[in-house]
C-alpha cells in the first residue's frame, strides 16, 4: 500500500513567475524511506509543505495515510509528524516546556503528555538537558528536540525536510542513527536532503528533483547503474603512466580515461577484471598507488541527470 | 468547539511560561510604564496648570493607562513575526489543533500581561498621589474597558505581525503608528493649545476618546481641553465602545485569514 501519494502537482508563486512544482508526482510504500533528493529551490521544501497540509498546491492532488490532505487536512494532522528545515520550537522555553505542550496540543492529557514527554527526551538522550532552555541547546540537540516534537502521537507518515542541513558531522551522525532507529520500527518516511550521502545512506528508494519536477527515482544502486557501469581505476607513479594505460586499455577493451597519474576505463567484468589488472600489472612490474573498482557515486547520478552538480546549483541560489 | 478553547488556553499558557523563563521581559514591560509615570508626574506635572484638584496626576494616569495597554500591541507582534520566523507557526499548524487557536491564545494571554501591568501602574499611580473619586465598581470598569481596548488592539498587532514577518521592523513599525497616535491626544496635554485640525484629529483619536472615557469613569468633571461641542468629547464611552467593535470587526478576520494562508 502507498502510504504518501502526490499526483502532479503544481504550485507557483507570485503569479506565475516563480514555478516551484511542475507536475510533481511521487509516492512512499509504507514503511519505506524515500530520499527526495535535489539542491536548494529543487522543490522540495514545497512538496513537503503540500503534503503536511501546510499549503495548497494549485493544481495536483495529493494522499497521506489514504487521506485527501487537500480536502480532509485535520484528518492528516492526526496522522502525520513534521519535522522542518529550522528547529521549530520554543527557544525561551525548556526542552519539557515544549514537549508537555506539543503533547498538550496532540490533546493527550496532562498526565500522559508528562509521561511522553519524559519517554522521549530520555529515548533521544536530552534528559538531562530537559530543563534548560533551547536556546542553550547545540544544532544538534534542538533538531532531536524538533524530531522529538513531531513523534509525540507516533505519527504513521513523518516528513523530515532537511534534517540535517547546518549540522557538524558529529551532530548529522547522530541524527542519522536517531533516523534509523525511527525506521526500524517501521515509520514510512519521506525525507529530503541536499546531501547524496544522506539519501545514500537512510533511504530505500531515492526522488532525484530538479527545478519542480521529479527527473529520476529508483533504488541507490539502480540510480547508479542508470548512469553507468563500474570502472576500474588505478593510480600509479608518473614513469609508469603510458605502461598501465596500455594495460588498462587491453583488459577493459574500451577507452581509457587519464587524469594526472589516476587511470581509470569502464569495465563489464567486475572484480575478473579487477584481478586480470593486477596480474597483469605485477608481470609488467608495476606497482599501483592504488586500485579498485569504482561505482558511480550519487554526484555522478547527479551530474548525468542534470548537467551540473547539486552543490554548484547550491551556490549560485 | 471546547478543543478549540482548551487549545487556546495552552497556546496562552506558553506565553505565561516564556515569561516564567525570561522574567526580564516582564521586568522590563512594567518598568516602562512606571517610568513614565514618575516622568511624566515630576517633571511636567509642576509647569502643566490643570485647575484640576489634586493635581496633573489624576489626569495623566488614564493616559498613561491607555499609552501603556495600546504599547503592548508591538510585543503581540514581534512575538507573532519571531514565531513565524523561527518555523513555529508552521509547527502549530502542522497540528491537529483549532486554526484560531494560536491567535486566540495569544491574545488572552496579552490580556493577563496588561492586568499584571496595570496594576503595577495603578500602584506607582497611587504612590505620587493618584485618588481615583468614583465608586470603586466605577474604577473597576474603567480597568475593565482598557482590558478590552487592550484586547481589541492586540488584534491589530497580529494582524502586523503576520503581515511583516520580521520581528524587529514589525516593533518599530508598531512603535513609529501607536507614539505618535498616544501623544497626539487628550493623555498628556490639552488638545486646545494644538492647531485647529490636529486639535480635530485628536479628538477623534480613539487614543482620546478612552482617556477620556477613562477620566470619567475615575470620577474627573475636568476633560483637559475637549472643546465640548464635538461628538467625541461628548460621548467619550460610546464612541471608545464603537472603536473597539470596529477594529476587532475588521482585524479579528483579517488576521484569521492571514493565519491561514500564511504560507502561501
Amino acid at each position: 500500500m502507498k502510504s504518501v501519494i502526490a499526483e502532479h502537482l503544481v504550485k507557483t508563486y507570485r503569479k506565475g513567475e516563480v514555478k516551484a512544482l511542475d507536475d510533481l508526482s511521487l509516492d512512499v510504500e509504507e514503511g519505506t524511506v524515500l530520499s527526495v533528493l535535489g539542491p536548494n529551490g529543487a522543490g522540495k521544501t514545497t512538496t513537503v509543505r503540500i503534503l503536511a497540509t501546510l499549503l495548497k498546491p494549485d493544481l495536483g492532488n495529493a494522499s497521506v495515510a489514504g487521506i485527501d490532505v487537500i480536502r480532509n487536512p485535520d484528518k492528516v494532522r492526526e496522522l502525520i509528524g513534521l519535522s522542518g528545515q529550522y528547529a521549530a520550537v520554543d527557544e525561551t522555553l525548556t526542552g519539557w516546556d515544549n514537549l508537555v505542550m506539543f503533547g498538550r496540543l496532540y490533546h493527550l492529557g496532562k498526565t500522559a503528555s508528562i509521561k511522553r514527554a519524559e519517554d522521549l527526551l530520555e529515548r533521544f538522550s536530552l534528559t538531562e538537558s530537559a530543563r534548560r532552555p533551547i536556546k542553550t541547546y547545540s544544532g544538534g540537540m534542538r533538531r532531536r528536540l524538533d524530531l522529538a516534537a513531531s513523534l509525540i502521537v507516533q505519527p504513521r507518515v513523518l516528513f523530515l525536510d532537511e534534517p540535517t542541513t547546518g549540522l557538524d558531522p558529529r551532530g548529522r551522525q547522530e541524527m542519522w542513527e536517531v533516523i534509523q532507529e525511527l525506521v526500524k520500527g517501521g515509520v514510512t518516511l519521506l525525507l529530503t536532503t541536499q546531501y547524496l550521502e544522506e539519501a545514500d545512506q537512510l533511504a530505500d528508494e531515492i526522488a532525484v528533483i530538479d527545478h519542480g519536477k521529479v527527473i529520476a527515482r529508483g533504488t541507490s544502486d539502480a540510480l547508479k547503474k542508470q548512469v553507468g557501469g563500474e570502472r576500474l581505476e588505478i593510480t600509479v607513479e608518473n614513469a609508469d603512466i603510458d605502461k598501465a594505460s596500455e594495460i588498462i586499455g587491453r583488459i577493459s577493451g574500451s577507452a581509457v580515461h587519464v587524469d594526472i597519474r589516476t587511470i581509470s576505463s569502464p569495465v563489464l567484468t567486475g572484480s575478473v577484471a579487477l584481478m586480470d589488472a593486477l596480474r597483469a600489472l605485477d608481470e609488467a612490474k608495476i606497482h599501483p598507488l592504488d586500485i579498485g573498482l569504482k561505482r558511480p557515486s550519487l554526484d555522478d547520478v547527479f551530474l548525468s541527470l542534470t548537467g551540473h552538480k547539486a552543490e554548484e546549483e547550491e551556490a549560485k541560489a | 468547539m471546547k478543543n478549540a478553547i482548551t487549545d487556546s488556553l495552552i497556546i496562552t499558557k506558553r506565553q505565561l511560561l516564556q515569561l516564567a523563563r525570561v522574567p526580564e521581559v516582564l521586568i522590563f514591560s512594567t518598568i516602562q510604564p512606571v517610568m513614565f509615570v514618575l516622568l511624566f508626574r515630576f517633571v511636567f506635572g509642576g509647569s502643566i496648570s490643570t485647575g484640576q484638584p489634586g493635581g496633573y496626576v489624576q489626569l495623566l494616569m488614564p493616559g498613561i493607562f491607555v499609552q501603556t495597554v495600546a504599547f503592548t500591541l508591538a510585543a503581540t507582534a514581534s512575538g507573532l513575526a519571531e514565531d513565524m520566523k523561527k518555523g513555529l507557526i508552521d509547527r502549530f499548524r502542522s497540528l491537529p489543533i483549532s486554526r484560531s487557536a494560536l491567535v486566540v491564545g495569544r491574545t488572552l494571554g496579552d490580556s493577563l500581561l496588561n492586568i499584571l501591568v496595570l496594576i503595577v501602574m495603578a500602584g506607582a499611580g497611587y504612590a505620587v498621589g493618584w485618588r481615583p473619586t468614583a465608586s470603586v465598581l466605577s474604577v473597576f470598569s474603567a480597568f475593565v474597558f482598557l482590558l478590552m481596548f487592550g484586547y481589541a488592539l492586540s488584534w491589530t498587532g497580529i494582524y502586523a505581525g503576520l503581515a511583516v514577518r520580521d520581528a524587529r521592523t514589525v516593533q518599530n513599525v508598531s512603535f513609529l503608528i501607536t507614539f505618535p497616535m498616544t501623544f497626539l491626544s487628550n493623555a498628556f496635554a490639552p488638545t486646545t493649545g494644538m492647531p485647529k485640525a490636529l486639535q480635530y484629529v485628536a479628538e477623534w483619536n480613539p487614543v482620546s476618546t478612552m482617556v477620556a472615557a477613562c477620566r470619567q469613569l475615575f470620577g474627573l468633571e475636568n476633560q483637559f481641553g475637549a472643546t465640548a461641542n464635538s461628538f467625541p468629547s461628548q460621548h467619550p464611552l460610546t464612541t471608545s465602545i464603537f472603536y473597539m467593535i470596529l477594529i476587532m470587526v475588521i482585524f479579528i478576520p483579517l488576521s484569521v485569514r492571514k493565519y491561514k494562508n500564511s504560507s502561501n
